[in-house]
């Protein structure tokens, strides 16, 4: 435990050094803030007290921003052998990964936090669903953990971090998207399956306020599959041939 | 911490990485691992490292075995591998405590650790730095410092002197030297005068095998057979020197080199020196010169491994 924990601080601090963590968190502020309370379906259009428009918005952004953030954190050490001088530390593979998982995480989870104020207005200025707003926050903090996990897998297979980062992209926007719009043109088990398998589904199902328990068992398998394979994948160079 | 390598084999696909290969480091020995580019050092450092699995063979370090406690040995293990890969983005003292930390060094025990270290290699005027800013020598110090911040008991450096400059490498030669009285080391390198400066054994490997194993000395004995002597002798006509040189009972051979210069080889296990001094006084000639020649590590090693 205590080694993931130096893993992630480390992590962390390289992302606040490099300019990583503050262009994440602009960005990531300014498009919510603006799409939220300034232009579009924002909330003086809707005229409702709900962050259900910034939930959509944010739902948006962490698709692109999470891969951005987790390209390079085991495709990087790969390209220069940093990684080499990690394993051969007195850590496990998967203390690696689940270190790295938890720096990302950390990561996302500050620039939500930052996002606390719009709560705190709209709670002033009208009767909020507190129920659902927190739950709105459960879906997206569940939602990045997923992302985080398929961004480390995808960085485990490649050192380059621009393929990386497409193909988090690209397995994101079957979660994201593709799955929903199959589900509507399917029926019957096929139907069943993509709907099942479309996590905009399952997030829009918890923003609303609902906590069901297949929304969560959902999320936290995909974490675990995303951070088992990238496990896998640093594993391999152990693998013996006979 | 003894380290005893049984059988050991690796496979890179088709291509034997490492092909059955046995050897021990004691307690307090400085190994040195010599051999051409590919010659499969850096990965058998690897797989002592625990970098990278077993094909076929065992590692033990200190009793235990790398295919069942791997992770549990690497504690007593400080590496410093080949390129010496560091993070850029880092300064010099956190990396170092990262290092620390990650390897379970005590957290009260990391900074006094960590002073040590910064000490012991010379980096204090550096260590506010980003490595990234460090010259390749400071960095190789930077790796130096982080293969030993936890005081392992064994130390694995693949190629420690790459990049330094002559007088850093005096340096890391001497402060590898005196870790390596209490410590086991492994060394890999190709710059010859360095395995004759710091190592106590040597272990040449060529295309995974073992090709030679034993002190400078040792080898130098080996591979030398005969003395060869090379001598300037005056005063007399080079003909008869010459003639009166082969008729040295224990003189095999006698080559001229320039007008009263000679090589003298020796029949085996035996020595000239006396007889040809003898010889000289006896006709009244001068020797001027009389040097007997060292075979050199660089012809043992490309002797052995130019097969």
């Amino acid at each position: 435990m205590k080694s993931i924990w130096i893993i992630a601080k480390r992590e962390l601090q390289s992302f606040f050094d490099s300019l990583i963590a503050y262009i994440m968190l602009i960005l990531f502020l300014g498009f919510s803030g603006f799409f939220t309370w300034l232009y579009g379906t924002d909330i003086f259009l809707v005229n409702q007290a709900s962050l259900q428009s910034f939930f959509n918005i944010a739902f948006w952004t962490l698709f692109f921003f999470i891969p951005a953030i987790t390209m390079r954190m085991l495709a990087e050490e790969k390209k220069t052998g940093t990684i080499e001088l990690l394993l051969t530390k007195a850590v496990s593979d998967r203390q690696v990964v689940l270190g790295k998982f938890l720096a990302c995480f950390l990561l996302v989870a500050i620039a939500l936090a930052f996002t606390l104020p719009y709560y705190i207005t709209i709670a002033n200025i009208g009767k909020v669903d507190h129920g659902a707003v927190w739950c709105g926050y459960l879906g997206l903090l569940l939602m990045s953990a997923a992302y985080i996990s398929i961004g480390l897998f995808t960085s485990s297979i490649t050192n380059n971090q621009i393929v990386a980062f497409l193909l988090a992209i690209f397995a994101g926007l079957f979660l994201h998207l593709i799955f929903n719009v199959l589900a509507g043109n399917f029926t019957g088990f096929l139907g069943q399956l993509f709907y099942t398998l479309s996590l905009s589904v399952h997030f829009d199902s918890l923003s609303r306020g609902v906590i069901d328990s297949r929304d969560i068992i959902y999320f936290v398998s995909i974490v675990i599959i995303g951070i088992l394979l990238a496990e896998l994948n640093l594993a391999k160079r152990n693998l013996t041939s006979r | 911490m003894d380290i005893k390598i049984d059988n050991l084999t690796k496979n890179y696909g088709p291509q034997k990485a490492v092909d059955n290969i046995s050897f021990e480091v004691k307690t307090g020995e400085i190994l040195g691992f010599l051999g051409p580019n590919g010659a499969g050092k850096t990965t058998t450092m690897k797989m002592i490292t625990n970098y990278i699995a077993v094909d076929k063979g065992d590692i033990t370090i200190g009793g235990g075995s790398v295919r069942s406690g791997g992770e549990k040995l690497r504690k007593h293990i400080g590496y410093l591998p080949e390129h010496n890969p560091l993070y850029l983005d880092m300064a010099v003292l956190d990396y170092l405590e990262f290092s620390a930390a990650l390897q379970g060094v005590p957290g009260h025990q990391i900074p006094e650790r960590v002073k040590e270290m910064v000490k012991l290699c010379g980096l204090n005027a550096e260590k506010h730095k980003k490595i990234a800013e460090l010259s390749k020598g400071y960095r190789q110090r930077v790796g130096l410092a982080q293969a030993m911040i936890h005081n392992p008991e064994i130390l694995i450096l693949d190629e420690p002197t790459t990049g330094l400059d002559p007088n850093q490498i005096v340096e890391i030669r001497k402060l590898i030297k005196e870790i390596g009285k209490q410590k086991t080391v492994i060394l890999s390198t190709h710059i010859l005068p360095e395995v004759e400066a710091t190592c106590d054994r040597i272990l040449i490997i060529d295309n995974g095998k073992i090709v030679a194993d034993g002190t400078a000395d040792n080898l130098r004995k080996q591979a030398q057979g005969q003395e060869l002597l090379t001598t300037t002798i005056e005063d007399g006509a080079s003909e008869a020197i010459e003639k009166a040189l082969r008729a040295i009972p224990s003189v095999s051979a006698v080559e001229r080199l320039e007008n009263n210069r000679f090589e003298i080889q020796s029949k085996p296990d035996m020595s000239s020196k006396r007889e040809v001094f003898k010889l000289c006084v006896e006709n009244n000639w001068v020797i001027t010169e009389l040097t007997p020649t060292e075979t050199k590590l660089e012809d043992i090693f490309r002797d052995l491994t130019t097969k």
